[in-house]
Parts: structure tokens; sequence; C-alpha cells
């Protein structure tokens, strides 16, 4: 197991090197930078530009180095500094910009997470051991309807019928009044009295995909004769389907975990921006727009990390639960 | 082996199975998988069930787990079971299988305690996941009142008892670490970790190879006598029923055609198809004689299971045949003597 786990994070780091490339040549991609963009705009509207600021901003960032020392430099920053560097869009540092939003970005990531498995785990086991009857069907009607309505499209009809009915304003995650707050155990409850919304919202797609697999794969597995064999042993029905077919049809699922964050930010970024959700998904499509390019690259950046980080957790939960990883032989079965 | 050939008395049977019938009903019609069966096992006897592919021997050995796979249904018949309480004693209590749905409690209680069943293949019937230990003691700490260091110390002695190399070692193990023969032994400990009556076998050594089977066979005949159970042996194999039984009995599509000793059926058969099967056994003296050079098989094939044929349903394959008698009415189970009955118009 520490062989295992060991061997697994020394393939992370060139993995994360790679990432950091790619975040890099993304932000370098469109010509120009926010910088030049900056200083045109400035110039353009006859104000003066502080040359002395200018040529700070251009030494601090390599910006008039070749592209490879731009690279390092900006590496070197995050790794030996921890600085990420400068938002130009929004003026401050992009630690700053993107802290707490990255935080939110995570919880609503986990907390979908959890709505999604316990709904759609129980859903698909129920349906697995009833396939081919009514509730089957039902389940798999509302699935298909789940995975086909865009999420943004419910979105506002929950936001529609919620204000309509009750007068509530469920866009964004806090009252008016803790808006602009900072964070406060007050604040905190108030934002759990209202992240149900996007987390329902969010996890509506994620719940009908997982039904599916979780039916597919135990339909696989209550084939199997190691089944019919824990049967032949006089266990319940229940306590069969959860210490066997169970077992093994939930690796699949555990495996998936690690992209989650990434599913979010990029599966779930017309929705919060409906939802006028403060997460860093909107942030990094506004700084794409705008070629606020410190903030989209960390932005990028991170949430790459993360999902590497998250699939080596997965994969260690993985092999703490599936023996066969475990001991490196999955063989047929 | 306890044989108590002349000293049987009703006293000593231990399961009898009256006009079973195990049907699927199908989109494409019904098959009629186990379709009257009649058969009887006697305490401490091995009981063989012989016949091809497809009639009917596993789904009679799983209608008496009653673990037969949906759609498939007990839509007739009894299986009674004489069930024998733990202390061993004469007191016995007689239950009807079939009478119970296939979850119910009262079932499960005789599931993998009293009744419990090895199967085909060792290699899929272990999870992956778990280690052989735990899916051993599992079913003692079920059926017994034991707590888990007891438990894993009959799984231990259990594990041993079916020769197990360093059981102690295995208990921690995951199914894939062990080989194939260790896998079998592993399923054979944990049907016999709570002392069986009756142990159910369905062609436990199919998938393993020649030395590996003979294993595992004398094991079983050594365990048949140790325990005190009845085991009620399915297979394709002639050979492995010449070793294993005392009685035999001999299905064809869903019905039982011949049932006899063990010597009966060697050297005095009756059925056609029985004569068939036996006929096919490529026997080496006669290869060494130049005498044969082709198999014999049994003519025509194994007819589709949506079909219910008139008359015998083995008449189209019959060497011997009688046009009128044969596809007309469906022959009954003729007792020939003592011990010895056969479903055939020739005899009758």
């Amino acid at each position: 197991m520490t062989v295992y786990i060991i061997q697994r994070v020394m393939r992370m780091i060139p993995l994360l090197f790679l990432l950091s490339l790619v975040a890099f040549l993304i932000i370098q991609l469109p010509p120009g930078d926010y910088l030049t963009e900056h200083i045109n705009a400035l110039r353009a509207s006859g104000r003066d530009v502080d040359e002395a600021e200018v040529e700070r901003l251009m030494k601090q960032y390599a910006l008039d180095r070749p592209m490879h020392v731009q690279y390092l430099t900006w590496l070197q920053n995050i790794l030996l500094k921890g600085s990420f560097g400068q938002s130009f869009q929004w003026g401050r540092p992009v630690k700053e910009v993107i802290g707490d939003k990255m935080a939110l970005t995570f919880l609503l990531a986990i907390l979908t997470t959890v709505f999604v498995w316990t709904v759609s785990v129980p859903i698909g086991i129920y349906v697995s051991v009833r396939q081919y009857t009514f509730t089957d069907y039902l389940f798999t009607m509302i699935g298909f309807v789940g995975l086909a309505v865009p999420g943004f499209l419910l979105a506002m009809v929950v936001m529609y019928f919620s204000f309509a009915w009750f007068g509530l304003k469920v866009g964004g995650l806090f009252s008016p009044e803790f808006e602009l707050q900072p964070w406060s155990i007050a604040k905190f409850q108030n934002m759990l009295t209202r992240i149900w919304v996007p987390v329902l919202i969010l996890g509506i797609g994620g719940t009908a995909h997982i039904i599916r697999i979780m039916r597919a794969t135990m339909l696989d597995e209550l084939r199997k004769q190691y089944v019919t064999v824990a049967r032949s042993k006089g266990l319940s029905e229940f306590a069969v389907l959860m210490n066997y077919p169970v077992r093994i049809a939930i690796n699949p699922l555990i495996s998936s975990l690690g992209f989650l964050l990434p599913w979010i930010i990029s599966g779930g970024t017309v929705v919060e921006i409906v939802l006028n959700l403060p997460t860093a998904a909107v942030v990094l499509y506004r700084s794409l727009l705008s070629q606020d390019m410190f903030l989209a690259g960390s932005i990028i950046l991170l949430v790459g990390t993360l999902a590497l980080v998250g699939s080596l957790l997965a994969d260690i939960a993985l092999a703490a639960v599936d023996p066969r990883i475990r001991f490196g032989s999955v063989e047929e079965m | 082996m306890a044989l108590d050939e002349n000293g049987a008395g009703p006293q000593d049977i231990l399961l009898e199975i009256r006009d079973l019938k195990t049907h699927f009903a199908l989109d494409e019609g019904t098959v009629r998988a186990v379709d009257g069966v009649d058969l009887d096992v006697r305490r401490r006897q091995v009981v063989g069930v012989v016949g091809e592919s497809g009639c009917g021997k596993s789904m009679t050995a799983m209608s008496i787990m009653r673990l037969i796979p949906p759609p498939g249904q007990i839509v007739e018949g009894e299986i009674r079971f004489h069930r024998q309480f733990d202390d061993r004693t004469d007191a016995k209590d007689i239950v009807d299988l079939a009478q119970f749905e296939s979850n119910d409690r009262q079932l499960r209680d005789i599931r993998g305690n009293q009744i419990s069943m090895v199967f085909q293949e060792p290699m899929t019937a272990l999870s992956p996941v778990r280690t052989v230990g735990k899916q051993i003691t599992e079913a003692i700490l079920l059926h017994q009142d034991v707590n888990k260091a007891e438990a894993r110390d009959i799984a231990i002695e259990t594990l041993a008892r079916v020769k197990m190399p360093n059981p102690e070692q295995r208990f921690d193990d995951y199914p894939f670490q062990l080989s194939g023969g260790m896998r079998q032994r592993a399923v054979i400990a944990m049907a016999l970790a709570c002392r069986p009556q009756l142990l159910i076998a369905d062609e436990p050594t199919t998938a393993l190879d020649v030395t590996t089977e003979a294993q595992i066979l004398d094991l079983m005949r050594e365990l048949q006598a140790e325990y005190d159970m009845s085991i009620l042996y399915i297979t394709h194999n002639l050979g492995v029923v010449a070793e294993m039984a005392e009685d035999v009995v001999v299905m064809y599509m869903g019905k039982v055609v011949e049932r006899t000793d063990v010597d009966s059926i060697f050297y005095n058969p009756k059925h056609p198809y029985t004569k068939g099967l036996l006929n096919s056994i490529p026997r080496l003296e006669d290869v060494l004689q130049d005498k044969r050079e082709k198999l014999n098989a049994i003519e025509g094939m194994v007819p589709s299971p949506y079909q219910r044929l008139q008359g015998c349903s083995f008449h189209p394959r019959c060497p011997d045949f009688m046009p009128g008698v044969c596809d007309e009415a469906e022959p009954q189970l003729i007792q020939l003597d003592e011990g010895h009955a056969v479903r055939c118009h020739l005899y009758t």
C-alpha cells in the first residue's frame, strides 16, 4: 500500500509541471496581454501613463523577455514567494481575488457530491434489483429528463417560481445584508440557508448520470456467481447486496470522485452565472474575457492541481477498498 | 463410507422431492427446466445426478436451495426436507422447502446451515474484494451462536479439514491470491463450516485440472464420512459418478429417466438414453485394439427447450423408438425391482 502511494505521488510530479506549462500557454495564446491593453486604453483616452509603474510591472513579470523566461519567472514567483501575480482587472493580488471563491467552489463541489451520492447510489441499487419494473422505468425516465434539461434552464425556472410563489430571491449565496461583510458565523449560517438551491440544480444532472452508472455496474455484478454463493449461505438479501455486488459496483464511482472539481468548474459555469454565485468558475470566465492573464492562469493551475490531487486521493481510496489494486493484480473476474 | 443399503428405513430419509416442476416463463415460451422430478436422498448417502447440459440437473439443485434465477419459479411439487436438530437427536421436523418465499427467514436458516452448496466455478464463487476468511466466517456468524474469534477458529479448523495448506495465513488472503484448487477447497470449507446435513455439489470439479479434480473428489468422500452428511452430486461426468455415488439419477429434459444404484447403472442400464450415455464413453481397450475409430455419440440433438414433445421426450433420438407408442403417450416411471426405476415404454 505504501509503495503504491509513493509510486502514485511520484507519477504526479511530472504531470504538475505539464499542467503549469499548459496553463501558461493558454494564457499566452491570445495576442496581447492585459498590461498592454491597459496602457493602450489609457493612452487612447489621452491620460498620462506612469512610465515608472509600467516599467516596474514589465520587469516583475518579465513581460519584455522571451516566453520561456516569462514562464520560469511566473513559476518561480508561485513556488518561492507563493505569489500568483496581480489581477490587472481587479487591481489586487490574484490570491486575494480568488481565495474565498476557491473555498466556496470547493464547498459547493463537496456538498453537490454528497447530495448526488446520497440520492443516486441507493436509487441505482434499488432499480438494479428491480430491473424492468415500473419503478425502474420511472427512475430511468426521470433520469433522462434530468440529463436532458440544461442546468441553467432549471436554475431560471427555480428562480422564477421561488420569486413568484414565495417572494424569495434565491440568486447569490448570501442575503444582501451579508453580501459585503467579512466572514462570520452568521454569514456562514446565512449561506447554508441558500446554498441548497445551487447544490440541487448542479446535482440533478450528476444524479441522473450516477443512477445510470450504478444501475449498469450493479446489473453486471448481480449476474456473477459469487452473489448466488452469498445467497446460498443464508444471508438476507440486503446483506447479500451490500457486502457483495455493491462493494464492487461502487468502485468506478470512487475513482470518478477526483474529477469532481473540474466538473463543477466546467459544467456549472452557466448555472453559476445565472444564479449569480461568487465561484471560481465565474471569475475564470470573466478573466478569460478580459485577458486578465495571471488571474486566469492561476485559476486553471489551481483547479488542475486540485483535480490531480483529487484523483490521487480517489486512487488511494480505491486501493483501500479494492485489494486487487493494492496487490497490483487486476485479473479477469 | 457409511452404507446402509438394506437397513434403510423411511426414518433414514433426508430429502424427498416429489413431482417438482420449475418453469421459466420467457417471452419465447415456457422452458420446463425441471418437469416432474422425483428424487430421494437418504442420510449419509451420495446420490449422483447425471445428464447432458440443459437437462435440468442444476436447476433441480437450485430449486432445493430456492435460488432459481428469475423468471424461474417452482410451479408444482414438494421438496420435503427431514431436518435433524442441531443436537443430532432423532427428533426430526419435516419442512417443505417449496412452500417458502425464496427470501423467507425460515428458509435462510436452513440455507447455508443444514443444506449448503458447492458451485461449479471456484474462480467466480468468491468475491474478489473480501478475504477468504471473511467469506467463510460470515455463514458461521449467521447460523451459530459464536463470537468473531470463535468463528475465526471454526473457519481455520474447517480450512485445515479441507486440507488447505497454511490455513491461518490463507484465512487473511484474498481469493485471487489462491490457485484454482485452493479456491475450491475454500469454497468447500465455506459450505461445510456449519456442518450441513445435505451438501449439494454442482459440478464442483469441472473447472479444475484432472489432478486437482482427483484430490477434490477424494477430499469430498473423506468429508462425507467424517461429517456424516449426504451429498447430492451433480455432474455430466459418468466417471465421477462411478467414483462418488451410491445411487444414480439420470435426467433428460427435466425428467428423471432412470434411477438406481451405481452398479446397475454401469452393468445393467435399462433406459436407451442411459445406454447411449455409457456407450459414448471412449474405452481405452477399444482404442488399443483398433476396434473403434470414432466416438459413439447419441444420435440427434437435444430438442429446443421451448418445444414440448408428445410422448417420451427422448423418442426423436431413441434407437429403440416404437412408432405409435413412444410418440403418443408419456411413459411413467416404472419400478423394475427394488431400487431400480425407469421411465420407458420398453418395460411396460
